[in-house]
């Protein structure tokens, strides 16, 4: 995203009003993180009569409870590993595929091509009960491969427009130069292409990891034992379990969230870029 | 649109013999294309197409594909059903609440941020940041702060004398659901118009003001016709991801009390998952595709259709 500076509307205008704006929108996305964060110190009893103040003894059992737990990691383990394979996946087969339909001329290719972009217009919530039917055919239920090759089907169409538009832009003397070199076509994929197209690998992967991570429709028919739950069944589960112990349930959000606000603070840029690329360049 | 691709076969070389040229070349788009067309037909089309063909069918899931054929049953069945008619309310509902009230309101903070004030990269990442936490984060978060009684949102307001019983009663859970909505989805609605704001030279903007239009005037009919094609977007995006609207709803509510905030994906899921009628269920999730369908098409075809013939690349000089 390209950040150009914008000159003041007018210059030296007072800003001072939409500082108080900025300032109150601000505070509605804040509370409700910062009262959970200050909640999970507390106990019930001060939660409820003393919600927004900084509690009186910082209790930590709530957030040492829930780390100590192994199901917390466990579920932590879950989604990552389920992040990054379908992620690996995701991109790996997008990229053959969009390699194939950037490089090559032959018939039939945009018929190929408009059937992947028609799988953009497939909501995904149509497809879950023939999926979960299909998923248990093939004994793919409470398998982590069950939920990794729905995913990286879905993720496929926008992943393989995004590349191909990139490979696309890269200028056919390259080829040119790679092919006289003795370069075979996968040998100019793999040394060539996939190098050049760093910054639009690590996009789509984002956007995957994301994705992946936040799924809950697909693990929710996916896994019912324990032990394959990602994340989100994870969280959910918990609240129906601890229903009355909110101060625990709140340590319980803050700690699933930290990744992925970490993982928001290190890949922002492309994000933000892949989000409002995909939604303004179509 | 293909014209510009250069196939390998567009390079004067001294190639291999022609034929094993040409095998070769098949060989590598079938081995590179496969992959990726197997995983998609099975997973995506194949799926898609049994949703339609098992609609109209009674069929509980089980035993290979259905057979107890039923023609349109279903779809009469769902079209006289009170809670089908809900769903599509609900949808009206809050797809009229997110185009007049969520994107101005994102709009109106796209453009503030837009102004250099001290913090404004701070503020662009705090409002962004909740689309990254899972529907499920929100949901229980939002779930708790909501609670009636003694939840932290009555307790902020009881100091304004004023309390709601927010998501458990059927009058407040609409309203409720979309203000747990606003909070997670408008920073993204920002995003995109802060990046279709940049796309607008700066020279337009102030040539309006050279020529004396205040700041309402220059928004008005400068700033936002030329971000017209980035709103039609995000109410493009806005109405598709309501059509299918179930994480939130389903943490949030389950669709409840009795069924105020149902939504059609809670309620296929209900009878696909809860009540075994896959049939029935399958006949849900092919009106949310059709719907979905249909308001594509005729959105991009008259809507859309002048952003897709290239009129955001005119607007930078021809009117």
């Amino acid at each position: 995203m390209s950040r150009q500076r914008t000159k003041p509307a007018t210059p030296r205008r007072n800003t001072l009003p939409l500082h108080v704006i900025a300032s109150v929108v601000g505070l509605f996305m804040v509370i409700p993180v910062v009262y959970a964060l200050l909640g999970g110190f507390k106990d019930n009893s001060e939660l409820s009569g003393n919600p927004f103040g900084l509690p009186e003894s910082w209790i930590t059992a709530n957030y040492t409870d829930v780390l100590g737990s192994g199901s917390f990691w466990l579920q932590v383990w879950n989604s990552t590993f389920i992040a990054v394979i379908t992620t690996v996946l995701t991109v790996a087969l997008a990229a053959l595929a969009g390699f194939v339909f950037a490089r090559f001329a032959f018939r039939g290719r945009e018929l190929f091509f408009t059937l992947f972009t028609a799988g953009l217009m497939f909501p995904f919530a149509v497809a879950i009960l023939p999926i979960f039917v299909l998923l248990r055919t093939f004994g793919l239920l409470d398998n982590p491969l069950g939920v990794i090759l729905t995913q990286a089907a879905f993720g496929l169409p926008l992943t393989i427009i995004i590349l191909r538009g990139f490979f696309r832009s890269i200028p056919g003397e390259i080829e040119e130069a790679a092919t006289i070199d003795g370069c075979t076509p996968f040998g100019f994929f793999w040394r060539i292409l996939l190098p050049m197209a760093r910054p639009a690998i690590a996009t789509v992967s984002v956007l995957a990891v994301v994705g992946s991570w936040n799924n809950f429709m697909l693990p929710l028919v996916v896994f019912s034992e324990e032990s394959s739950w990602t994340l989100p069944l994870g969280i959910q589960q918990f609240q129906g379990q601890y229903a009355s112990d909110t101060a625990r349930i709140l340590a319980y959000l803050i700690l699933a969230m930290v990744p992925a606000l970490g993982f928001y603070a290190i890949a922002e840029r492309h994000l933000v870029g892949g989000l409002t690329a995909g939604a303004t360049k179509g | 649109m293909t014209t510009l691709t250069r196939g390998p076969e567009a390079v004067k070389l001294p190639a291999p013999a022609p034929a094993a040229r040409r095998r070769g070349r098949w060989v590598s788009i079938v081995l590179f294309l496969l992959p990726a067309l197997v995983l998609f037909l099975m997973l995506v089309v194949a799926p898609m197409l049994v949703a339609i063909y098992s609609s109209v069918f009674k069929w509980n899931g089980f035993g290979g594909l259905p057979t107890d054929f039923i023609g349109l049953d279903n779809f009469t069945r769902l079209f006289t059903s009170e809670i089908f008619a809900q769903d599509l309310w609900h949808l009206a509902v809050l797809v009229l609440l997110s185009i007049f009230v969520q994107l101005p309101f994102s709009l109106a903070i796209a453009m503030l941020l837009n102004q250099r004030i001290r913090g404004r990269a701070l503020y662009r990442v705090l409002f962004f940041a909740p689309y990254v936490l899972s529907e499920v984060i929100t949901g229980v978060l939002f779930s708790l702060i909501l609670s009636p009684g003694s939840g932290m949102a009555n307790q902020l307001l009881s100091v304004f004398g004023w309390e709601s019983e927010w998501l458990a009663d059927p009058n407040t859970v609409m309203p409720s659901l979309f203000l747990v909505m606003t909070w997670k989805y408008f920073g993204f609605h920002m995003m995109i118009y802060l990046a279709g704001r940049q796309n607008i030279p700066n020279e337009l903007i102030e040539a309006a003001q050279i020529d004396g239009a205040t700041g309402w005037k220059t928004f008005r009919h400068v700033t936002l016709p030329l971000l017209g094609p980035t709103i039609r977007i995000s109410v493009f995006l806005s109405v598709i991801y309501t059509i299918q609207l179930f994480d939130l709803v389903w943490i949030l509510t389950g669709g409840g009390p009795s069924h105020s905030s149902e939504t059609m994906a809670v309620t296929m899921m209900d009878w696909g998952f809860k009540r075994s009628q896959v049939g029935y269920a399958s006949a849900i999730s092919v009106v949310m595709f059709g719907l979905s369908l249909v308001f594509a098409l005729l959105y991009q075809r008259f809507v859309m259709r002048r952003d897709l013939e290239g009129a955001t690349t005119s607007a930078g000089g021809r009117p």
